[in-house]
C-alpha cells in the first residue's frame, strides 16, 4: 500500500514537469531560440501581451528574455561567490578559532538567519537598506547620467545580491562547518607536529578535505538563489532593466529582475493568453536548471563517501 | 644521571601554556585569521540587527487590537484594520498543507527505509523528492495553478464571472504548500529511522512480531523527536513561503468564504496570511502602509524562533539522546532549500 | 516453508581424521625472566655504538598536569643525537606525555600546565617559537596518518609551508631532491620511487608509517620522536623500521616510546623506565634490562606488571 503511495507521489512529480514544459511549449514555438535573447523591453513585451495588442511587427508571442537570465546570472553568480567567501570564513571561524561558548552561540545564530521568511527579508530590504543606499550611495549626477534610459534607485542590483548572500550564506555555512568539523583530528595533529601554523594547516589540510562539501554546498545555495522570488521582487528592481556591466560603478546599482521575480511580479496574468504562455516558460527554464542542480548536488555529494564524511 | 631514581618534591607552581599566539605567523595567514574572526562576530551581528530592528519596529507599532480586528481597506491605512484575517490564513494554510505532508512524508519514508522493493523505485522516489525539495516555491505555485484551474477541481476553489476556474483558494494552497514540506519530513523522518540500530528491528522480529507491527509500535514511537522536528521544519516552511499565496491566494485583504457552507466555503474562498499581508503592505504591493507590515512581519519573525526553539527542545531529549548543536545546525539546514 | 508435522532433519558431525595437536613449545632460553629473549639478544648484538653521541635536548624536573593531576613528576633527562633513547613504562605512566612535551603538543589541549625546563642546544624551548620548534623536533605518531595527498606532497609538505625568506610556496623542482633524499632516509624509495603522484592512502600500512618519518624527515630535524610507531603494524614492517631508526640515530637524535619491551632492547641506547609519572630508572639499556637497580624496574622488565 505504501508502494503504491510512492509511485503516486512519482506520477505527481512527473506530471509537474510534464504539464509546465506542455504549457510552456507555445512561448518556445513561437520565439525558437531567440527566447533566450536579447531584444526590446521585457516590461512592454509584457504589457503587450496582457493589453492584448501585439507590439508592431511582432506576434502576440514576442518575447525576449536576456534581461531576465542575465539579471538571474548576474545576481546569483555574485551572491554566491560572495557567500561562499563569506561562509567558509564562517565555517573555518567556527570550527578553529571560534571560543567554546561563542561556538554554542552561533549555532542558533545560523538557524536564525536561515529561518528568517523571504518577505521579511524584502521589507528589510525596501523599507531599510534600499532608501539608505539610495541616498547614500547613489548621487544626483550619476542618476541624471542614466535618467533617459533608466530610473535608479535603492531598488538595485547591489541591494538585491547583498540580501541574498545574507540568506543563502546559513546553508553553506552549516555545510562546511560539518564537513570540517569531520576533518580527521589525526590529520590536523600530524601538520601542526610539524610546525605548519593552524592556518595553513586548515588551508592545507582540512579544507582540501571538505572541497566535495563545499562543491555540495555551493550548488545547494545556487539553487536556492535561482528559486528566490519574493526577495528579489521586492528589492531587485523596478524594471526588468538589462544591468550594464560597462556603465562602470553605475552597473552597481541599475535594477534587475531575475527569472523568478517575474514570474511573481506578472502573476496575474498566468490565465491570460500569450501571458501565460510566457509565465510558464520561464517556469520550465527555472524547472530545468533546478534539475540540472540537483545532478550536479548528487554528482558533488560522491567524492565524500571517500573519507566517510556524511553531508 | 644513571641508575638512582630521583624521589619528587612537592609539585612546584605550574604554568599554564597559552594557545599558539599568532603574531609570529606570516602576514597573510594573521590576515586570514582575522578576517574568519571578523566573519563569525558580523554573522552574528547582522543576526542581532535583523531581531533587534524587526523588534524595535514591530513592537512599536504592535497593537493587541491588530490581532483581532480585519483588515479593513480605508484612506487612512496606518488607522484601520488589522491582521485577524491573514493569521486565521497564516494558521488554515499551514495546518492543510501539514496535515497532507506529515503522514505522506512519513509513511514514504517507512516505506523507503523499512520496505524499499522495488529498489529502482525507491532510488526514483529519494531522486525526485531530492528534486522536488530544490524546486522553487514559484514554480511549484504555476504548476499547482495549472491543475486547479481545470473544470473538474472547481468544487475546490471558485468560478469566476466568465466561467473559468479561479483555481486559487485555501485549499489550493495548502495542498501545494505540501509539497513543499513534503521532501523535509521525508528526510528527516528517513535519517532517523537510520539511525536506529539494526538491533531493535531484529529484537522485535524476533519476538515474532510483524513487519507492520514493528513499525507501528516500536520504530515510529522510538523516532518521535526527528519526525517531530521534521515536521516542525516542515511547517516553518509553508509559513514563511510567500510565492504560492501569492499565486493560489490571490491578493485580497480579507479572507472571502466562497457559497454558504462555513468553514468548507472559507476553505474555497480566497484570503491572505501573514506573509502576502506583509508584502502587500509594503512598498511592493498596493498598501503603503510600513507600519502594519513591520507589525506582521515581527509576528513572522516570532512565530520563527518559536518554531526554531521548538526543533531545539525536541531534538535534546529523547532516545536519541542530545544532539548536539552541529547536529541540529545539519538537520535543520540541509533541507533547506529553495523556498519562496 | 518446513511442515511443522514434520521432525527436525538430524545432522551428524562426522569426524573422519585425527585432531591436529601442537607439539608443546620449547622452554625460553635464558631462564630468568629478567632478561630479553635471545632472539632480541642477537639483534641487537649485531649492531654496535654510534660514532660520536652529543647532547642535543635537556629536561630538568620536568612536571606536566593535565587539569589538576600531575601527570609527569620531576623528570629529569638528557636526549643524545647518535643513540637512541627508549621510554618504556605501562600505560598511564607518563611516558606519551612527555614526548609530547618535548615538541610543546601538549599546548593543543586546554587545561595543560607545566613546570621544569626544557632545552634545544641550549635554549628553553618555550622561548622559541612553536612552529619552529617543531620543525626541529618532529614526530611520528601511533597510527600513520599521510595526509590526503600525493606521496610527493605529503613528504613535501613541512617544506613547502616554511615561510622562507619572502617566497611563500617553494617551487616542486627545488623540494624533489629534499623529497627524494628523505623518501630515501626513511628507506621508502625504492618502493615508491616510479610513482611520487600516487595517493598516499595507498601505501600499505608499513610503507604508510615510512612516509610519515619521511615526511617527518624532510625538515631535516634535530630531533625525531616516535611514539609507539609499529604497534600498529605487522612484524616485516616493524622490522624494517627498526632498522631504519638504528641507521638513523647518528644523524638524529632519536627517542622513542613503546611498550615492547623486547622492541626497546632492540633498538635503544638508554632506556628510560617510567611509572606512574615519575623516572623510576635511567641507563644505558644492557643495564636497565640485565641488571636493574630498582625494584620496580626489574618487576616491569621481568613482566611482573604491564
Amino acid at each position: 500500500m505504501l508502494g503504491a503511495l510512492a509511485v503516486l507521489v512519482l506520477v505527481l512529480i512527473g506530471a509537474m514537469v510534464v504539464t509546465v514544459l506542455i504549457k510552456a511549449w507555445p512561448s518556445f514555438a513561437h520565439n525558437g531560440l531567440r527566447w533566450f535573447g536579447p531584444g526590446g523591453e521585457v516590461d512592454a513585451q509584457t504589457r503587450a501581451m496582457r493589453e492584448g495588442t501585439a507590439l508592431p511587427g511582432h506576434s502576440i508571442y514576442y518575447f525576449r528574455a536576456w534581461p531576465l537570465i542575465w539579471g538571474t546570472l548576474v545576481t546569483t553568480v555574485l551572491a554566491v561567490l560572495a557567500a561562499l567567501i563569506v561562509s567558509t570564513l564562517a565555517a573555518i571561524f567556527i570550527t578553529e578559532f571560534a571560543p567554546a561558548r561563542m561556538r554554542r552561540a552561533i549555532e542558533p545564530v545560523i538557524r536564525l538567519l536561515a529561518g528568517v521568511p523571504s518577505v521579511v527579508y524584502g521589507l528589510l530590504g525596501i523599507l531599510l537598506i534600499a532608501p539608505w543606499i539610495n541616498e547614500n550611495l547613489i548621487s544626483n549626477p550619476r542618476k541624471q547620467s542614466v535618467i533617459y534610459v533608466v530610473q535608479l534607485n535603492g531598488a538595485n542590483l547591489t541591494t538585491g545580491t547583498l540580501i541574498l548572500m545574507v540568506m543563502i550564506t546559513p546553508i553553506m555555512v552549516a555545510i562546511t562547518t560539518n564537513a570540517l568539523a569531520s576533518v580527521p583530528s589525526s590529520w590536523q595533529e600530524g601538520s601542526a607536529a610539524l610546525g605548519v601554523n593552524r592556518w595553513r594547516t586548515i588551508w592545507r589540510v582540512s579544507l582540501r578535505t571538505a572541497r566535495p562539501a563545499i562543491a555540495a554546498a555551493t550548488v545547494l545555495a545556487t539553487a536556492r538563489a535561482l528559486g528566490e522570488a519574493v526577495m528579489l521582487a521586492m528589492v531587485s528592481g523596478g524594471s526588468a532593466f538589462s544591468a550594464n556591466p560597462l556603465d562602470g560603478l553605475t552597473f552597481l546599482y541599475e535594477p534587475v529582475r531575475p527569472l523568478a521575480a517575474e514570474i511573481l511580479q506578472e502573476s496575474e496574468g498566468l490565465t491570460i493568453g500569450a501571458l501565460s504562455h510566457t509565465l510558464y516558460a520561464i517556469g520550465a527554464v527555472l524547472l530545468v536548471s533546478a534539475t540540472f542542480l540537483s545532478l550536479a548536488g548528487w554528482a558533488a555529494k560522491q567524492p565524500l563517501k571517500r573519507y566517510g564524511i556524511r553531508a | 644521571m644513571a641508575g638512582a631514581a630521583l624521589s619528587p618534591g612537592a609539585p612546584p607552581a605550574p604554568v599554564r601554556p597559552l594557545r599558539e599566539s599568532t603574531s609570529s605567523w606570516p602576514i597573510l595567514d594573521r590576515v586570514g585569521y582575522w578576517l574568519s574572526w571578523a566573519t563569525g562576530i558580523g554573522l552574528c551581528l547582522i543576526a542581532a540587527a535583523i531581531v533587534l530592528y524587526m523588534g524595535i519596529k514591530g513592537l512599536s507599532y504592535l497593537r493587541l487590537s491588530l490581532f483581532v480586528t480585519s483588515p479593513a481597506p480605508s484612506l487612512h491605512q496606518t488607522q484601520s484594520g488589522g491582521f485577524s484575517d491573514p493569521i486565521i490564513g497564516t494558521l488554515t494554510v499551514t495546518a492543510i498543507g501539514t496535515l497532507i505532508a506529515a503522514p505522506l512524508g512519513v509513511g514514504l519514508a517507512v516505506w523507503f527505509s523499512e520496505y524499499g522493493r522495488p529498489t529502482w523505485l525507491a532510488r526514483a522516489i529519494e531522486s525526485a523528492l531530492e528534486m522536488l525539495a530544490g524546486v522553487p516555491s514559484v514554480v511549484l505555485a504555476i504548476f499547482g495553478l495549472l491543475i486547479f484551474a481545470q473544470g473538474f477541481l472547481s468544487f475546490l476553489s471558485q468560478r469566476a464571472a466568465t466561467g473559468g476556474v479561479l483555481g486559487q483558494s485555501f485549499v489550493n494552497a495548502g495542498i501545494v504548500m505540501s509539497a513543499l514540506a513534503l521532501p523535509l519530513v521525508f528526510a528527516s523522518t528517513r535519517e532517523s529511522l537510520a539511525q536506529l540500530p539494526d538491533r531493535t528491528r531484529e529484537a522485535s522480529y524476533a519476538l515474532g512480531k510483524t513487519r507492520a507491527t514493528t513499525i507501528r509500535r516500536v520504530l515510529l514511537p522510538s523516532i518521535r523527536p526527528g519526525m517531530a522536528s521534521g515536521i516542525v521544519l516542515g511547517m516553518g516552511r509553508i509559513i514563511g513561503d510567500t510565492a504560492i499565496i501569492t499565486i493560489l491566494l490571490g491578493a485580497t485583504l480579507k479572507n472571502e468564504p466562497v457559497g454558504g457552507t462555513p468553514v468548507l466555503g472559507a476553505l474555497r474562498g480566497t484570503g491572505s496570511t501573514l506573509t502576502s499581508y506583509v508584502f502587500n503592505n509594503s512598498p511592493a504591493g498596493e498598501g503603503n502602509s510600513h507600519e502594519k507590515a513591520y507589525a506582521a512581519a515581527f509576528v513572522l519573525l516570532l512565530l520563527v524562533l518559536l518554531l526554531n526553539a521548538l526543533v531545539t527542545r525536541l531534538t535534546e531529549g529523547g532516545p536519541m539522546g542530545r544532539a548536539s548543536g552541529a547536529q541540529r545546525l545539519r538537520m535543520v539546514l540541509l533541507q533547506y532549500l529553495p523556498w519562496k | 516453508m518446513m511442515d511443522p508435522l514434520m521432525p527436525p532433519p538430524v545432522r551428524r558431525i562426522v569426524v573422519d581424521r585425527k585432531p591436529y595437536v601442537a607439539p608443546p613449545a620449547p622452554p625460553p632460553n635464558g631462564a630468568s625472566g629478567a632478561s630479553p629473549a635471545s632472539g632480541a639478544r642477537a639483534a641487537r648484538a649485531s649492531r654496535g655504538p654510534a660514532a660520536h653521541v652529543r647532547e642535543r635536548m635537556s629536561l630538568e624536573s620536568v612536571w606536566l598536569a593535565y587539569g589538576e593531576n600531575w601527570v609527569v613528576r620531576d623528570v629529569s633527562l638528557p636526549v643524545r643525537q647518535g643513540e637512541v633513547l627508549a621510554m618504556i613504562g605501562a600505560s598511564g605512566s607518563g611516558k606519551t606525555t612527555l614526548l609530547r612535551s618535548l615538541n610543546r603538543l601538549t599546548e593543543i589541549t586546554d587545561g595543560a600546565a607545566r613546570s621544569g625546563s626544557i632545552t634545544l642546544d641550549g635554549q628553553d624551548i618555550h622561548a622559541l617559537e612553536v612552529n619552529d620548534l617543531r620543525r626541529r623536533v618532529s614526530m611520528v605518531f601511533q597510527q600513520p596518518n599521510p595526509f590526503p595527498m600525493s606521496i610527493f606532497d605529503n613528504v613535501a609538505y613541512a617544506l613547502a609551508e616554511r615561510p622562507k625568506s619572502g617566497r611563500r610556496r617553494r617551487r616542486t623542482r627545488e623540494l624533489e631532491s629534499a623529497v627524494n633524499d628523505a623518501l630515501r632516509r626513511a628507506g621508502l624509495y625504492d618502493e615508491v620511487a616510479g610513482d611520487l603522484d600516487r595517493s598516499a592512502l595507498k601505501l600499505s600500512g608499513g610503507q604508510q608509517q615510512r612516509l610519515c618519518i619521511a615526511r617527518a624527515l624532510a625538515a631535516e630535524p634535530e630531533v625525531l620522536l616516535l611514539d609507539e610507531p609499529c604497534s600498529a603494524l605487522d612484524p616485516i614492517s616493524t622490522a624494517i623500521i627498526e632498522e631504519l631508526i638504528v641507521g638513523l640515530r647518528e644523524s638524529v637524535a632519536i627517542v622513542i616510546v613503546t611498550h615492547n619491551l623486547q622492541q626497546a632492547f632492540r633498538v635503544a641506547d638508554h632506556v628510560a623506565f617510567m611509572h606512574l609519572g615519575e623516572l623510576i630508572e635511567y641507563g644505558p639499556s644492557e643495564q636497565v634490562f640485565d641488571r636493574p637497580v630498582e625494584q620496580r624496574t626489574r618487576d616491569y622488565v621481568g613482566g611482573a606488571f604491564g
